[in-house]
């Protein structure tokens, strides 16, 4: 039975930005409040299973040519090198450096190293949950 | 620099980083792999020297002090053991260049063996228990990747035994963490020693020590709980099968040497004893396999399962003597376990099969592998000078001196097991006339044998020259002996 899914594959098009809106939010939100990389990352998942869900694995990964392994990685290099910055100012490894700043916009703003940990964090959580799903995907 | 401990961990993990990206080009993954390793050996030299002049050094991660954060300490014994595994992963990185295969070597092989190494590096080194569980974890999920990968019927069956056990012993880790946590206070491994001692001979802590027996015995493979072992080892070929039979089973013996000399030293008339009764019955099921089986691979596996025995024998009587003794004996064994392995690989490769009655008569053809296989044979049943000797002389003789009369002649009658085990080995493959002759074409084994010859004469040297690493021992053995000194360079009290 063919199927038509014209009003869930447009409904998926607008959602998919609402839930990604939402994962930079959560992720932001990470340093003081509940949140963070590791729910940011799920949540963008989430977004991106529901296009698989809508369309199809060709369709996606034409609009998203990304090879989640190399994501993985790229998340590692980013948790990895955050902590390993410490090494260069000499004070113990993981040891993250913050401090406020006027931001045109935002106001007065705190930026911290540990944002660029989480951000590694998001990434691999993103990589490795899309290449599960994804090998259990192609498998059928 | 302050972050020296931290490097034997860091770079095996910036190295496999780079190798996730260079997963399509096999030549740039190996370069990469062997600098990698060669620079992980370096930095553990040079934290070696470091902690030889200094003495013991700590990293507080994230500037958070001991015992609120999370401490890397490097003590010599920690030390000793990560330049061990670092020097042995360099050997097995340069065997799998000819032996592992382009299937696996296109599969992420190089990146898993790094992550193994951080895993394994990084039990050895962290000052606290939660920490060393998520060690324990790194270490256990890239072995699950090397013992599945290839993907052949037996190693499929193997993994998913050795899944289940690892899972299960994970989660009595926690459960046990979470109870010591409970009980003391304190994750800080130095700090739960400080807040025990406080305790004292409390019955909790006894049981505790129970539970964390049992849960480093199935990493450890001790007695009841071995059973997984034989049959999940011999499923993946030679190079993963020498890192797992030289690293993961002693970063188990080395969390029972470290919790039963730092935690659980209070009750030694009821937990050393159950520890000293467990290592006998472990030597003699070692010793029952490995006369019972006709198996290259299978013989070289139930003899993992023997020094582990000795290992614990040498931790239960827990005298400064055979803690010596067991330092010298584990380092040996980590070294001349990957050799034998190495060597067993080739023969396998020579061969075609690791059934002895088909194998025979390769002393002909291959007489530097021979001669090697039976010097790594008399180092492994501990024949002077070689390395075996120096640790089985002081763990024998510390059982005598603590009338441990019984253990100390099973040890002894262990070493004629062994020997006669491996030399019934060396006479089936080398010696035997085969069944079928052998091809007259020689099999190149040049780039095989040279890592696994390299760790034979490394394991000589270390035999020969026990003299010059006897003070490195010692230093190791003084903070185990005495855990004020880990505890003072810990908290820095």
């Amino acid at each position: 039975m063919k199927t038509n899914d014209v009003i869930f594959q447009t409904v998926a098009k607008v959602v998919f930005f609402m839930i990604i809106f939402f994962a930079v939010r959560i992720f932001f939100a990470g340093h003081y409040y509940p949140g963070g990389g590791f729910v940011g990352g799920l949540l963008t998942s989430g977004a991106i299973v529901l296009l698989l869900l809508a369309f199809d694995m060709k369709t996606v990964k034409k609009g998203l040519p990304i090879d989640f392994k190399c994501l993985i990685g790229l998340g590692l290099l980013f948790g990895a090198g955050t902590a390993a910055g410490s090494l260069l100012f000499n004070v113990p490894f993981f040891t993250h450096a913050y401090d406020y700043f006027q931001l045109p916009l935002f106001g007065k703003t705190s930026l911290h190293t540990a944002m660029l940990f989480d951000l590694g964090v998001y990434f691999v959580v993103i990589g490795v949950t899309m290449t599960i799903i994804q090998t259990i995907g192609e498998s059928e | 620099m302050i972050n020296l401990p931290i490097l034997p961990i860091l770079i095996p993990l910036a190295a496999a980083i780079v190798l996730i990206f260079l997963s399509k080009s096999v030549s740039a993954q190996r370069i990469v792999s062997v600098i990698a390793s060669t620079a992980t050996v370096i930095s553990a030299i040079i934290v070696m020297a470091k902690v030889k002049s200094d003495g013991i050094q700590t990293v507080d991660m994230g500037s958070w002090p001991a015992p609120f954060g999370i401490t890397l300490v490097s003590d010599m014994l920690s030390i000793l053991l990560v330049l061990t595994a670092s020097v042995i992963t360099l050997c097995v990185v340069l065997y799998s260049f000819r032996s592992i295969g382009s299937g696996r070597e296109n599969f992420y092989y190089y990146p898993i063996v790094q992550f193994l190494l951080l895993g394994v590096n990084g039990s050895f080194t962290t000052g606290d228990i939660f920490n060393l569980f998520v060690f324990f974890e790194i270490m256990l999920m890239s072995s699950y990747v090397l013992i599945v990968i290839g993907g052949t019927k037996i190693q499929l069956r193997e993994s998913i035994k050795y899944i289940l056990v690892n899972v299960i012993s994970s989660a009595i880790f926690v459960i046990a963490v979470g109870f010591l946590y409970s009980v003391t206070g304190s994750l800080n491994m130095a700090h739960i020693s400080v807040r025990i001692s406080e305790i004292g001979s409390e019955p909790i802590i006894t049981v505790l020590a129970v539970l964390f027996l049992i849960v480093f015995g199935l990493k450890g493979a001790i007695f009841p709980l071995y059973f997984w072992l034989p049959g999940s080892y011999a499923a993946p070929p030679a190079p993963i099968l020498a890192l797992f039979g030289s690293l993961l089973t002693k970063v188990g013996i080395y969390a029972i040497l470290r919790t039963y000399t730092l935690f659980f030293y209070h009750d030694q008339p009821f937990t050393h004893d159950i520890l000293s009764m467990l290592a006998l019955l472990t030597i003699v099921a070692g010793v029952i396999g490995a006369l019972a089986y006709r198996d290259v691979k299978q013989i070289l596996i139930y003899n993992i399962i023997i020094a582990v025995g000795i290992l614990l024998f040498g931790i239960a009587t827990m005298t400064e003597e055979s803690i010596a003794g067991t330092v010298f004996y584990l380092i040996h064994d980590m070294i001349i376990k990957a050799g034998l392995f190495l060597l067993g690989g080739i023969m396998i490769y020579i061969a075609g099969t690791s059934n002895l009655n088909k194998m025979g008569g390769l002393i002909r053809q291959y007489p530097s592998l021979g001669w090697t296989f039976l010097l790594a044979s008399f180092a492994l049943a501990g024949i002077p000078p070689l390395s075996g000797f120096t640790g089985k002389l002081l763990i024998v003789r510390s059982g005598f001196a603590e009338s441990e009369y019984v253990g100390s002649i099973i040890v002894l009658l262990s070493s004629l097991a062994v020997l006669y085990s491996v030399i019934n080995l060396f006479m089936a493959v080398f010696w035997k006339t085969p069944e079928t002759p052998l091809p007259d074409v020689k099999k190149r084994t040049g780039l095989l044998f040279v890592p696994a010859a390299a760790l034979v004469v490394l394991s000589v040297l270390y035999g020969v020259g026990t003299e010059a690493v006897y003070p490195y021992v010692m230093q190791a053995v003084d903070a185990l002996i005495q855990p004020e000194i880990y505890i003072d360079a810990v908290l820095k009290e």
